[in-house]
């Protein structure tokens, strides 16, 4: 077991090394805090809320990480596949899903690098006001649960091919696909047509019912098992996804 | 130390390799020759536990590939086709990745990446990001890849590819040096290179063997004693071969 941990954590390094080694990393966190920032600031109607919280930055958040974590996540198989260096990693004596688990591991420890970042915002609200920072906490822990799922996806359709815009494009949509089925103006339309039961029912897979409850403070299990399970899933299909091509 | 049984793939309905049984000893250089699109990569790549057989088994010192992977995999080198590297990386920092990979710390580490960069010549490139290395230093920063544990076992698939004649030259004087004490297969189409390098020549054809033996063996069946004249009787060419599937 702790040799399986020791070759997660060299792939690990590699692949987060391979971030900073190419401006992506740099131009991600720079995208990143200007849009959060501006977001926040302007949409989010970070003033006019009249209360002391980060509430306009994590709302914003499930929107901007559609895009960004695809982003951050799509080179991560199917650059593997077009150099040609899966042949050489999974020939190394590791297991596939050491492999798997190390690579989005990397990925996700830069996300929440990226999140991180974000600190000024919370000083911000802290110096204007008298924040409930348990209730911020609780924020960035569903947060980087929130980046997590979507990276797992990321992860997925990026093992399915070796050209990053396809992998990126999938990505947007199904992780859309998960915030749409919980998302209240359509939910709301919806339970006009289909029994609310149904709609009810199905928003229990998104993942904003799953966010919000991060957001108000409540760290509820069934919420922290859904995101693992998102990623779990996801990172399972993707080993299976490696397997087949290789089976050919 | 390197024992192929019956082995085949299919994709699917294209047979790939069929019916492939060879061994290789501690010792032996096997020269493994055939036109494009014979199945020498296929076969490379089931032997390295990259892809699974749909028929036959591999073994190697001992162990199948397929029942235990991870212990096979420590005891080959393999350089695949194309000398695939991660190209943002420094050939310094490729290469310690491949040494963490094999489980290689510390003192053991660095004398082991001194050894390879010695044997590859790689000793004025390496901060260099492989991206911007000529083709015959991307080549050799993968072959060091695959020497730096010092494996028993190596496969080098068409490892003098893409190098200019001196290159390819020292390239098989390394092999055929490393040969002595180590099992190793590699492939080409290149025919002097069996000459060369080679204790024995398997020549492949549409996934089948059509020839087994040492060089001199090989050359001695040909009319005009050229090896090349051999080959050429009894392989097909590309388009031939398409043509009649
Ligand atoms: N992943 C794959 N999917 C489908 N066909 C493949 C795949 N890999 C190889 N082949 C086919 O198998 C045959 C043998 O290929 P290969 O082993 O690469 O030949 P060689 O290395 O001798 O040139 C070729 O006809 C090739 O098109
Ligand atoms: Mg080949």
């Amino acid at each position: 077991m702790k040799g399986s941990w020791a070759a997660i954590r060299i792939i690990a390094k590699r692949e987060l090394s391979a971030y900073f080694e190419s401006p992506v990393a740099y131009v991600f966190l720079v995208i990143f805090l200007l849009l959060s920032g501006f977001f926040t600031f302007t949409f989010g109607g970070f003033f006019e809320r009249g209360e002391a919280s980060l509430a306009a930055f994590f709302n914003w958040l499930p929107w901007l990480f559609l895009f960004l974590v695809p982003a951050a996540g799509m080179r991560l198989w199917s650059e593997e596949r077009r150099l040609g260096t899966i042949e050489l990693l999974l020939t190394m004596p590791v297991a596939a899903w050491q492999a798997i688990v190390g690579k989005f591991l990397a990925s996700w420890l830069f996300l929440v690098v990226a999140l991180a970042l974000s600190f000024p915002i919370v000083a911000t609200v802290n110096w204007l006001g008298d924040p409930d920072n348990g209730v911020i906490a609780s924020g960035y822990v569903g947060a980087a649960l929130l980046a997590g799922a979507y990276l797992a996806i990321s992860c997925l359709t990026s093992a399915l091919t070796r050209n990053q815009v396809i992998a990126f494009i999938l990505a947007v949509v199904l992780c859309l696909a998960l915030i749409l089925v919980g998302f209240s103006p359509l939910t709301d339309l919806l339970a006009r047509w289909a029994s609310p039961w149904l709609v009810e029912a199905v928003s229990k897979f998104s993942v904003l019912t799953h966010y919000d409850g991060f957001q108000k403070g409540m760290l509820d299990s069934r919420d922290l098992l859904y995101f693992l399970s998102v990623m779990a899933y996801a990172l399972f299909a993707t080993g299976v996804v490696i397997r087949n091509h290789r089976t050919g | 130390m390197i024992k192929v049984e019956n082995l085949s793939k299919s994709f699917g309905s294209k047979r790939a390799v069929d019916g492939v049984s060879f061994e290789v000893g501690k010792g032996e250089v096997l020269g493994f020759l055939g036109p494009n699109g014979a199945g020498k990569s296929t076969t490379m790549r089931m032997i390295t536990g990259f892809i699974p057989p749909s028929a036959g088994a591999v073994s190697v010192c001992g162990l199948a590939v397929q029942e235990n992977p991870i212990e096979v995999k420590r005891s080959i080198g393999y350089l695949p086709e194309a000398a695939p590297s991660y190209t943002e990386m420094s050939v310094l920092s490729f290469l310690r990745f491949a040494a963490e990979m094999r489980g290689l710390r510390g003192e053991a580490l660095r004398s082991a990446i001194r050894r390879v960069v010695e044997l590859c010549h790689l000793e004025n490139v390496l901060g260099q990001t492989i991206d911007t290395l000529s083709k015959g230093f991307r080549h050799r920063t993968c072959l060091a890849q695959a020497l730096i544990h010092d494996p028993e076992v190596l496969i080098l698939d068409e490892p003098t590819d893409g190098l200019d004649p001196n290159q390819k030259h020292e390239v098989r004087t390394l092999i055929r040096k490393m040969g002595e004490s180590k099992a190793i297969i590699f492939s080409t189409h290149i025919l002097e290179e069996v000459e060369a390098a080679c204790t024995r020549a398997i020549i492949i054809d549409r996934g089948r063997i059509v020839a087994n033996g040492t060089p001199t063996e090989l050359k001695a069946r040909a009319a005009t004693g050229k090896l090349e004249d051999f080959f050429r009787s009894i392989t097909r060419s590309d388009t031939l071969a398409e043509g009649a599937a």
